[in-house]
């Protein structure tokens, strides 16, 4: 174990992490390992990397200070970290650009992706686009509903969209599946993870392609106030995007790092998905980590109005960060997300993605807990064009 | 009670082959389970290998994913397998596996699952989602109450990580015949033949293949090289379509490869 927090690269976070697959997939993971670290320290990579944010992505992501936003919510001011103005409209192609670039350095030919609500899947069929890669993404059948339109924006991109139907058709058994396709094609198949859960490498690799929201996050803020935040704030499903921001402040012990999940109808509820609140250590996908279990072991459907947030297992860091304490999540409600999408759009004229409107709602938590006038930065993980018809419903605006 | 690397063994010397018949815990039900197994031990299962279903079965492929989701729906609950395990045993000596993807072991504690299945009169388990790497504490466990484990060799592991599939189990070594999830193929892949080769480059721990296997000039062909086919998607099949009486005919007319 490191000293840094900042410097931990796995295969364990503490008890948490490690390779649970099966052994079929060892050796493309050893590959990936073995080309992503070799790739961490290779300043042709990085630069390679770092022109394609630049020139594609749109990176570095501005900062916004949300001041009517603040002014409705508490005594705090409010910064948001812009990765909704990223290409494809959210945090994922961070990842997805690193990984596509990682799939032409092994030599493969063919991405596959889990998605949930489609960001992550539309960002890779966008790379695979870019890049000239074949793709397929699961998307549970449920997901393609409330997600429609994402769908039509894979298949606009190219890319094959294959929907799930089994066990409860959302998130996890997109991953199931997209799992036993890599078993099977692991040869010419990269399976580009979207989130900072699965064996590793992944939760170490996906978390250092989203480092840059942190890093960026941490000068800006320095640049724009002359200080550190007193806290950051994210939402967390897998918990890429919250990893991604949290990990530039993570060695500030001063700044606070507040994760916020899926609440759903309440977590003293069936219906939720606050894995790192209600959930216990357990095994899932390839991970040790917090899992949403019943007493056997198998895990329990979550609910969220949120797609991308609809999942019962999370990153192991942040398994292992809430441990430690050096993280604070709490989840915030179906209805509570929804006021905050709302207030968001009316106050400062950004639409945020359902996920995002989580961490939204969870800075008036925030603004009982910090000193009067303390900055806080949000992650703003998305936008929320695809989920204008969830919203119109909602709100009854359709 | 005799284990299974005994019972390969001892068949092998005999120039006979093995089948290693694999069938879900609670499908359709607990009991019918039972049934089920029983039958496959009575008419030429060598070995049985009692699957327990799990919400996130990454290695399977649909018929077993069905199978073992049908049994989740009607109330399979993890205890149930030491009543099938107990009620096999009270009617054969058959050696049994039980397989297990990892999480529900651990949410009922590694070791008192292991003693609990030991006392029930199963034979160890297969692990298919748990490499030698991760299991320091299930190999200890195991050898400490004289329990078999198996774990896998793909065709894409290392030489090196074959030796350690075989080093680490004890039984067999679960030679994956082809790089996929479990189902039928229609030719098994001459990857399975090299990965048992491999195998014996390392150890004489026996060796046994399996995903695909599902008909009789498979089970015979397997036999020549390895120390036994392991079959289930088949057996399910049958069952499906037949009941008690088609998965009884699909054992024998696999087990006539075993001469
Ligand atoms: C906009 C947005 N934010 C957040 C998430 C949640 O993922 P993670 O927790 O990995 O950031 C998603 C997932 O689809 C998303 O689309």
């Amino acid at each position: 174990m490191s000293e840094k927090l900042s410097e931990g690269i796995g295969p364990y976070f503490g008890a948490y992490g490690g390779r649970f697959v099966p052994e079929p997939l060892i050796r493309a993971l050893d590959e990936l390992e073995a080309t992503y670290l070799a790739a961490r320290k290779d300043p042709k990579f990085q630069s390679e990397l770092a022109n394609l944010h630049k020139q594609y992505t749109g990176r570095p992501s501005i900062i916004t200070e949300a001041s009517r936003f603040a002014a409705a919510v508490g005594d705090l001011r409010v910064f948001l970290k812009r990765e909704d103005l990223n290409h494809t409209g959210s945090h994922k192609i961070n990842n997805v650009m690193g990984q596509a670039l990682l799939t032409k350095i092994m030599g493969k030919t063919r991405i596959i992706a889990e998605t949930g609500a489609g960001q992550h899947g539309v960002a890779s069929a966008t790379a695979a686009a870019y890049f000239g890669l074949e793709c397929v993404v699961y998307m549970g059948e449920v997901d393609t509903q409330r997600q429609a339109l994402n769908v039509a924006r894979m298949k606009l991109l190219g890319a094959e969209v294959v929907p799930v139907t089994t066990g409860s058709r959302t998130l996890k058994d997109a991953i199931n599946e997209a799992m036993r396709d890599w078993v099977a094609n692991v040869d010419t198949t990269h399976y580009l993870l979207g989130t900072v859960a699965g064996p590793h490498p992944f939760p170490t690799m996906v978390r250092d392609f989203h480092g840059i929201i942190g890093n960026e996050a941490r000068a800006q803020m320095l640049e724009l106030t002359g200080s550190l935040p007193a806290a950051v704030a994210a939402c967390v499903g897998g918990g890429s995007n919250a990893i991604g921001i949290f990990h530039g402040f993570i060695d500030d012990p001063t700044v606070q790092l507040w994760g916020f999940e899926a609440a759903g109808d309440g977590i003293d509820t069936l219906m939720h998905a606050a894995t790192l609140s209600k959930g216990t250590p357990g095994v899932l996908h390839g991970a040790k980590t917090y899992v949403l279990q019943d007493e056997d072991g198998q895990t329990l459907e979550s609910h969220s109005i949120s797609a991308g947030l609809d999942y019962p297992g999370v990153g192991p860091e942040h398994a292992f960060l809430k441990d430690l304490g050096r993280a604070n999540y709490l989840g915030i409600k179906d209805s509570e997300a929804m006021e905050a999408m709302r207030l968001l759009s009316r106050t400062e004229g950004i639409i945020p993605a359902i996920e995002t409107a989580h961490a939204l709602a969870g800075i008036s938590h925030l603004s009982s807990v910090l000193p009067k006038g303390s900055s806080v930065v949000v992650n703003l993980s998305g936008r929320g064009d695809k989920d204008m018809e969830t919203a119109g419903r909602y709100f009854g605006l359709l | 009670m005799i284990s299974v690397e005994s019972l390969l063994r001892e068949r092998k010397s005999k120039g006979l082959g093995n089948l290693i018949g694999y069938f879900p815990a609670g499908y359709p039900t607990v009991e019918d389970s039972a049934n089920a197994l029983i039958a496959m031990a009575q008419d030429g299962c060598s070995v049985l290998e009692i699957g327990i279903p799990y919400s996130d079965p990454v290695m399977d492929g649909p018929v077993i994913q069905k199978a073992t989701e049908q049994a989740l729906s009607n109330g399979f609950k993890l205890k149930n397998v030491f009543e099938i395990v107990r009620s096999i045993r009270s009617q054969s000596t058959v050696p049994m596996l039980v397989m297990s993807y990892w999480n529900p072991i651990v949410s009922y504690g590694l070791e008192r699952f292991a003693q609990d299945l030991k006392e029930a009169g199963a034979q160890g388990i297969i692990t298919p989602d748990l490499i030698p790497d991760e299991a320091a504490e299930w190999i200890e466990i195991s050898q400490n109450l004289g329990l078999e484990r198996v774990f896998l060799a793909a065709p894409s592991s290392s030489e090196e990580r074959v030796n350690l599939a075989a080093e680490s189990s004890r039984g067999f070594v679960y030679a994956v015949s082809t790089m996929g999830i479990t189902g039928e193929r229609a030719q098994l892949d001459a990857l399975a033949r090299s990965v048992v080769d491999r195998i014996r480059m390392f150890s004489n721990r026996p060796a046994c293949v399996g995903v695909g296997v599902s008909t009789l000039e498979q089970v015979r062909e397997v036999n020549s090289y390895a120390d036994g086919a392991i079959v289930g998607t088949a057996f399910i099949k049958a069952y499906e379509q037949g009941g008690l009486e088609g998965l009884r005919a699909k054992v024998n007319e696999l087990a006539r490869g075993l001469d």
